[in-house]
């Protein structure tokens, strides 16, 4: 199996697609590195030679920010907007979303899972 | 959505020449200001404004990091104060 940038190693499929196994590389990302490596989209991950992949791992850390060091980034990204205490970094605090959604209803995914609250009239009751 | 980059930031003119005058006279006093939609620009660190959100001025010490929000993203206009614990009937 063929290692690119560190720890990722992408299966026996097209490398057009293992390489979005690598945390930051897309189909977008993955079709314009190759294009650049000159290597076809469709070869499988095992059939390229050392020379190519070692084009392709060239390019990568050239041109992008991959892995642990993205996923670091993104985190400074929010400590900065919680320190300077604006909005968005508020919403971060808090755990609500971010982004200006109505929070009324849904937005689980930030708020997390429901917590009840006892004694609150539901539409039931009401009737 | 963002700003077309032909038109570059937008900074309320106004604050902008007082921000100037204090530059400068040296002087580095809280700057009382409405214009919540005002983009921080690097001449603004340093300074502290007073920027209102609808009710009262929120004091904000701009530092450099704040530097390409607007005005208003550090005066909350909302408040809450959390749900009751208990249902009063």
């Amino acid at each position: 199996m063929p290692r690119i940038t560190g720890v990722d190693i992408p299966n026996e499929k097209k490398i057009w697609i293992s390489l979005t196994y690598i945390p930051g590389i897309g189909k977008y990302t993955s079709a314009q590195i190759l294009k650049e490596a000159k290597i076809e989209t469709d070869v499988k991950a095992n059939k390229l030679t050392e020379d190519e992949l070692s084009r392709i791992t060239q390019i990568i850390d050239r041109n992008y920010i991959v892995g642990g060091q993205l996923r670091r980034q993104v985190s400074q990204n929010i400590a900065r907007l919680r320190e300077i205490a604006c909005y968005r970094g508020l919403r971060h605090r808090r755990g609500l979303p971010v982004r200006g959604q109505c929070t009324q209803s849904n937005a689980r995914t930030r708020k997390g899972p429901r917590k009840t609250v006892a004694g609150k009239k539901s539409v039931k009751e009401t009737r | 959505m963002g700003r077309s980059l032909k038109k570059g930031p937008f900074v309320d003119e106004k604050l902008f020449i007082k921000v100037n005058k204090q530059i400068d006279s040296g002087a580095r006093d809280p700057i009382k200001t409405w214009a919540r939609r005002c983009t921080i620009i690097p001449e603004f660190v340093g300074f502290t404004f007073m920027v209102h959100n609808g009710k009262m001025f929120h004091k904000v010490f701009v530092t450099e990091d704040m530097v390409g929000h607007k005005l208003g993203e550090f005066s909350p206009t909302r408040t809450f104060k959390g749900h009751s614990s208990k249902k009063i009937k």
